[in-house]
C-alpha cells in the first residue's frame, strides 16, 4: 500500500511561528514524496488542533502522521492518542521536534530556522514510512509483592499494598519487625513516643490477612522480571519451632549466657536465646549460636531444650529456602550509622562516655537499659554536660562522606531537648555547622529547644575529643566569635552520618538495581520519578534510597505502594514495543548482545544457537544494537534503514 | 642489609646525638645506613603553592641521588621524612610537575654530572622514602627487634610523642592513621617500656613558630608537655629535632610561667632504643639535653 502521510505543523504561538516560516514548511512538505497532506494550525495540541488532525486522518485515509511541534516528551502521547482514536496506529504518529531543536535554539535567522524545521520534518516522514503498526506488549503477571525490609518503610508499603488488596510478603533479616524507629526514644518534632506509634503498625502488619511476614529471612536469590519475579527466600534456622513457641519467654530467661543486645546498641546485654525488646513482633525467641554454650561447646548446656514446656527449641534445625511468586519488589532495606571507630579525632570506639546518637536514643527510651535515665555509660553516673556533635562523618569530603544526612540536626536537637527534661540543671552544648530544619514544625522545634530548653547552640566543629580526670575533654571552635572552645563534659554524643544498611549492598547486587557511590538505591529520576528503580518491577522505600527521617520515609514507603497497585491495577504488565529484536536469519549467536545488555533481557536460545530478547525484560536501550556485529539486533520502528533513510533526508540539498 | 640513609642538615649538625645514636642502632640490627655521597637540604617546608616547581627542586634532587644508590631512602628528622615523601608523591603524580622538575635537573649543572654520570633516566618517583620507624617495623622487624633486646625498659613509663609531621595530610603521608596512630606505640612494646598514651601525642609542638611567636610555641609545647607529665610519664620521646627543641628546651620557660612546673627529659627514640640494645655511652650522648634524663634512666638502672 502507497503510504499517505499527514503533516501537521503547529505555530505554537509565537514560538515556532515568530522565527519559522510555518505556512512555507507546510507547503514544502505537501510537496514531499508520500505526504498525502500538509497543514499548519496555532495551537495543535489544543482540543480544535487535535480535532484537526482526527479529521483529516479520517478525510486523507491518512497511514501515518508527523506533528511538527515541541519535544516528543511534552505531546507525544497526546498526538499517539488522538491518532489511535481515528484510526491511525499510535506508533505510525511521530513527533518532529521544531521548537526546542529549531525555533528555541535560531531565533534571528528566520530563513535557516525555516530550512532546518523542513529537513526535521523531512527526516520524520522517512522515519514514518517505514513505521510498522505495533501493539503494546502484554505479558502475565503475578498480582503479589515483595518487601524487603520491615523497618517503618516497609512495614507502611506492605500495609498500603496490602490494604490495596494485593497479597504482600514481607521479609525481615531480623527476628522482629520494627526497624531503627522500634529503637527510637521519641520523636521530633512532636515528641511522641516512637514505639508507640509504631507498635500498632508492628501489630496490624504481623496480622493482616494478606500480608504473610517473614521474619529472620533474607532473600537468597531472584530472578525473573516484572510482573513475573521468582524469589528464593531463605528462612533462616531460629532453633526454635516459632510456630509452636508460645512466647513464655522460659528459654530466655534460664540462659545462661549473656551478650550484647543489638537492639540496646551494646549499651545492655541479651541472652543467647532472646526476643530482642519487649514488643517485638513475633513475640518469640530466636537463638543465636554464635553465642550459644551448646554450639560453642559441643552440645553443653540444653537449658533451653530442658525448660521449654512445649518443646520446641530444635537444636537440628536448618536454614529453610521458601519460594515465592512475585509481581513487583519494594526494597526497604533501611540504613545504618557510620561506624563510631571511624572517628579516631574523637576517640569514637575507644572512650566509653562518647556515644551514637542511636545509643542515647536506647538511654532515654522508657524501655532502654536505663530505663529512660540517662546515665554515663564508664560508670553510671548522671552527665551534668552533654556535647552533642553534628555532621560527624556527614558534609566532609576530605575524610568521610560527602553528603547532609539531614536527619541529625533535628535528633540531636530532640536528644539535648529530652536531656534537659530529664535533667533540669544540665547543660546541653550542640555543636553545629548549619542547623538544618527543613521539615514541618522543624524550625519551631529548633527555637524550642535553643530558647525554652536552654540548649547551647555553638556554631563550629569539634577538632578533638579525649578524656581527663573522668571528664570527656571537647576541644571545639566558636566561629561566631572566633575563639577556641574548650568543654569538660561529662558525655558526648556523636550524630553519625547515616550509611546504607551493610547488607543492602549485596542485595542490590542480587536484585540488579543500582547504587549511588555510597550504596544507596539509585532512584529513576532524581525528581519525577523517585520511588522507582530504572528497573522495572522494583520500587524503594525508605533510607534505602538516601537519608530521611519518619514522615519522608512513611511517604515514599505510601509511594511506593501506590506505584505497586498502580502496576497492579492491570490483569496484565503493558509495556512499549519499541524494544530490540533479533533477526534470526542472521544471527551467528556471537552472543555479544547478551554481554552488552544491562537488563539481563539477551539471552542465548539453545537450540537454535541463536540469541533472542525477552520481550518482558527488554528497556530498548539499543546497546546489543550497537554492539550486534551482523546488525542482526534492530530496534523496532528505529531501524538500521530508518535511521540511514533519516540521514540521507537529512543530509539532501 | 645496606639502605640509603639521608641525615639531613640538623642532624649533621645540631641533632649529632640523634644521627649517631641512630646509625649505632641499626648497625646493632644488622642495617647498615648508607649516608648519600651527595645530598642538600630537603627545603625542610613543604611548599602548598601549585603553579610552581622550584620549591620542590631541592628535595626532588636528593631523591633523584638517592635513586643511584638504591630503591629506598630511610629519613630520621620528620620534617626531612615530610618534605621528601611529599615531593616525590608530586613526581608521582603530577606528570607536569614531573616533567619541569626534570628539565630543571638537566639544566642543574652539578646535577646534571651527578646524575649523568650513573643514569640517564629521569626521575620519576621511583625512590621510596621511608622512615626509620617503618624500617624498623618492615625491613628489621619488631620481632627481630625484640630479640636483640638487652635491657628490658619495662619500668619505664614513656610517652610516645608523634607532632603532625609525620602523620599529616593523612592521604599524602598514609604513614598511619592520624588520628589513633600506633607504630611508635608499637615499636616501644617491642622494647618493654611501659607506654604512656597521653591525648596530646598528635598534638602540633609549635613548630617553626618558635622563630616568629615564641609565645604561642611554648604554649603548644607546653600543651603536649604537660599532658605527659599528668598521665604519670617519665620521659617523652620523638622523632622530630624541632619537637625536641620546643618540648625540651622550652621547659626552662615553662618552668618561668608555671609555679610547681616538673621537668620531664625528651629523648629521640632512637637513644631509648640503643640503651634498649645495650649500646654504650658514648653513643647515647645526652649532654645536650636541656632536662637531662640521665637521673630518671640511672633510677631505673637503665645507665
Amino acid at each position: 500500500m502507497e503510504e499517505r502521510i499527514g503533516v501537521f505543523v503547529c505555530h505554537c504561538g509565537s514560538n515556532i511561528a515568530g522565527v519559522v516560516d510555518v505556512k512555507r514548511v507546510a507547503e514544502e512538505l505537501g510537496k514531499y514524496p508520500g505526504v498525502a497532506h500538509s497543514t499548519d494550525y496555532t495551537y495543535m495540541c489544543s482540543d480544535p488542533g487535535q480535532n484537526l488532525v482526527k479529521d483529516a486522518i479520517k478525510e486523507h485515509n491518512l497511514t501515518g502522521v508527523i506533528v511538527a511541534a515541541c519535544s516528543p516528551t511534552l505531546h507525544e502521547a497526546t498526538f499517539r492518542r488522538a491518532g489511535r482514536v481515528a484510526g491511525v496506529n499510535p506508533y505510525q504518529v511521530e513527533i518532529a521536534n521544531i521548537r526546542e531543536h529549531c525555533s528555541w535554539v535560531h531565533q534571528g535567522e528566520k530563513e535557516a530556522a525555516t530550512e532546518k524545521a523542513i529537513k526535521i520534518i523531512k527526516t520524520m516522514v522517512e522515519k514514518a514510512r517505514l513505521d510498522e503498526a505495533l501493539d503494546p506488549i502484554s505479558v502475565p503477571m503475578t498480582h503479589k509483592a515483595l518487601v524487603v525490609g520491615a523497618g517503618i518503610a516497609g512495614i507502611q508499603a506492605a500495609l498500603d499494598i496490602a490494604n490495596a488488596g494485593h497479597e504482600v510478603v514481607l521479609v525481615e533479616k531480623s527476628p522482629s519487625v520494627g526497624g531503627h524507629m522500634a529503637q527510637l526514644s521519641e520523636t521530633f518534632p512532636t515528641l511522641d513516643c516512637s514505639q508507640c506509634i509504631m507498635t500498632p503498625k508492628m501489630v496490624e502488619v504481623s496480622q493482616h490477612p494478606r500480608i504473610n511476614l517473614m521474619t529472620y529471612s533474607e532473600i537468597d536469590d531472584v530472578a525473573g522480571f516484572v510482573g513475573n519475579f521468582k524469589v528464593k527466600i531463605r528462612k533462616k534456622a531460629a532453633y526454635v519451632d516459632r510456630d509452636a513457641c508460645t512466647g513464655c519467654g522460659v528459654c530466655v530467661e534460664k540462659c545462661p549466657v549473656k551478650t550484647e543486645s543489638e537492639f540496646d546498641e551494646g549499651l545492655a546485654m541479651r541472652k543467647a536465646i532472646y526476643t530482642p525488646f519487649p514488643q517485638a513482633v513475633p513475640n518469640k525467641p530466636v537463638l543465636d549460636p554464635e553465642h550459644c554454650t551448646y554450639f560453642l561447646k559441643d552440645g553443653k548446656c540444653g537449658i533451653c531444650q530442658k525448660v521449654c514446656p512445649v518443646g520446641c527449641v530444635d537444636y537440628e534445625q536448618k536454614d529453610e529456602i521458601i519460594e515465592e511468586e512475585v509481581g513487583a519488589i519494594v526494597v526497604a532495606t533501611g540504613y545504618d550509622l557510620y561506624p563510631i571507630e571511624n572517628m579516631g579525632e574523637y576517640g569514637g570506639g575507644k572512650y566509653a562516655d562518647v556515644i551514637t546518637g542511636l545509643q542515647f536514643e536506647r538511654m532515654l527510651s522508657a524501655s532502654g537499659p536505663t530505663e529512660g535515665e540517662v546515665r554515663r555509660p564508664s560508670d553510671g553516673k548522671e552527665p551534668k554536660e552533654i556535647v552533642f556533635l553534628t555532621c560527624c562523618g556527614s558534609r566532609d569530603p576530605e575524610a568521610h562522606m560527602p553528603y547532609c544526612s539531614k536527619v541529625c540536626c533535628m535528633y540531636l536537637t530532640k536528644h539535648a531537648m529530652l536531656y534537659k527534661h530529664k535533667v533540669h540543671d544540665g547543660q546541653a552544648y550542640v555543636f553545629y555547622m548549619d542547623v538544618r530544619t527543613a521539615g514541618k514544625g522543624y524550625e519551631e522545634f529548633y527555637t524550642r529547644a535553643a530558647e525554652e530548653d536552654d540548649v547551647l547552640y555553638i556554631r563550629g566543629k569539634v577538632s578533638k575529643i579525649y578524656e581527663e580526670d573522668g571528664k570527656v575533654m571537647v576541644w571545639g571552635v566558636d566561629t561566631l566569635t572566633g575563639k577556641k572552645v574548650e568543654i569538660a563534659a561529662d558525655m558526648a554524643v556523636l550524630g553519625l552520618a547515616t550509611v546504607p544498611n551493610v547488607a543492602a549492598k549485596k542485595l542490590a547486587n542480587k536484585l540488579k538495581i543500582h547504587t549511588d557511590e555510597w550504596g544507596f538505591l539509585a532512584e529513576a529520576h532524581p525528581k519525577l520519578r523517585p520511588v522507582e528503580s530504572l528497573a522495572p518491577g522494583f520500587y524503594l522505600a525508605g533510607a534505602a534510597q538516601g537519608p530521611k527521617d519518619i514522615p519522608e520515609a512513611v511517604a515514599q514507603a505510601s509511594g511506593a505502594a501506590s506505584k505497586v497497585a498502580h502496576l497492579f491495577a492491570e490483569e496484565e504488565y503493558h509495556r512499549e514495543p519499541i524494544i530490540a529484536w533479533i533477526d534470526e536469519d542472521t544471527c551467528a549467536g556471537c552472543r555479544v548482545c547478551i554481554s552488552v545488555c544491562p537488563y539481563d533481557a539477551a539471552e542465548f536460545d539453545e537450540e537454535n544457537g541463536i540469541a533472542k530478547i525477552q520481550e518482558a525484560i527488554c528497556e530498548g536501550c539499543g546497546a546489543c544494537i550497537a554492539a550486534c556485529p551482523s546488525a542482526s539486533a534492530q530496534q523496532r520502528n528505529l531501524t538500521d534503514e530508518q535511521v540511514y533513510k533519516m540521514v540521507s533526508a537529512a543530509l539532501e540539498g | 642489609m645496606k639502605i640509603p640513609y639521608y641525615p639531613g642538615c640538623t642532624l649533621h649538625e645540631r641533632a649529632l646525638d640523634f644521627d649517631v645514636s641512630a646509625r649505632e642502632c641499626a648497625k646493632t640490627l644488622g642495617v647498615e645506613l648508607e649516608e648519600l655521597p651527595i645530598w642538600t637540604c630537603c627545603g625542610a617546608v613543604f611548599p602548598l603553592v601549585t603553579d610552581s616547581v622550584m620549591e620542590i627542586l631541592a628535595p626532588v634532587r636528593n631523591l633523584a641521588y638517592a635513586s643511584r644508590e638504591g630503591d629506598k631512602l630511610v629519613t630520621l628528622c620528620s620534617f626531612c621524612y615530610h618534605v621528601l615523601k611529599r615531593a616525590n608523591r608530586t613526581i608521582r603524580t603530577d606528570p607536569e610537575k614531573a616533567e619541569k622538575a626534570n628539565l630543571f635537573l638537566r639544566a642543574d649543572t652539578e646535577a646534571r654530572e651527578e646524575i649523568e654520570s650513573y643514569t640517564r633516566e629521569d626521575y620519576t618517583g621511583q625512590v621510596e622514602v621511608i622512615h626509620f620507624l617503618e624500617m624498623l617495623r618492615d625491613l628489621v622487624g619488631y620481632e627481630a627487634v625484640a630479640k636483640k633486646v638487652r635491657r628490658k625498659l619495662k619500668d619505664l613509663r614513656v610517652a610516645p610523642y608523634y607532632g603532625c609531621m609525620l602523620l599529616r595530610p593523612k592521604k599524602e603521608m598514609e604513614f598511619d592513621d592520624p588520628e589513633q596512630p600506633s607504630i611508635f606505640e608499637e615499636f616501644l612494646e617491642t622494647l618493654g617500656c611501659d607506654v604512656v598514651d597521653f591525648p596530646m601525642k598528635t598534638e602540633c609542638c609549635g613548630g617553626f613558630q618558635i622563630v616568629s611567636d615564641e609565645d604561642l610555641a611554648i604554649a603548644c609545647s607546653r600543651n603536649v608537655v604537660s599532658s605527659a607529665i599528668k598521665r604519670g610519664a617519665d620521659v617523652i620521646v620523638t622523632t622530630c629535632p624541632l619537637c625536641r627543641y620546643n618540648l625540651d628546651k622550652k621547659q626552662e620557660e615553662m618552668a618561668k610561667e608555671v609555679r610547681g612546673f616538673r621537668k620531664i627529659p625528651v629523648i629521640y627514640f632512637t637513644q631509648l632504643l640503643g640503651i634498649a640494645l645495650g649500646i654504650d655511652g658514648e653513643h647515647i650522648d645526652f649532654t645536650d639535653n636541656y632536662v637531662d634524663p640521665r637521673p630518671v634512666l640511672a633510677e631505673k638502672s637503665l645507665l
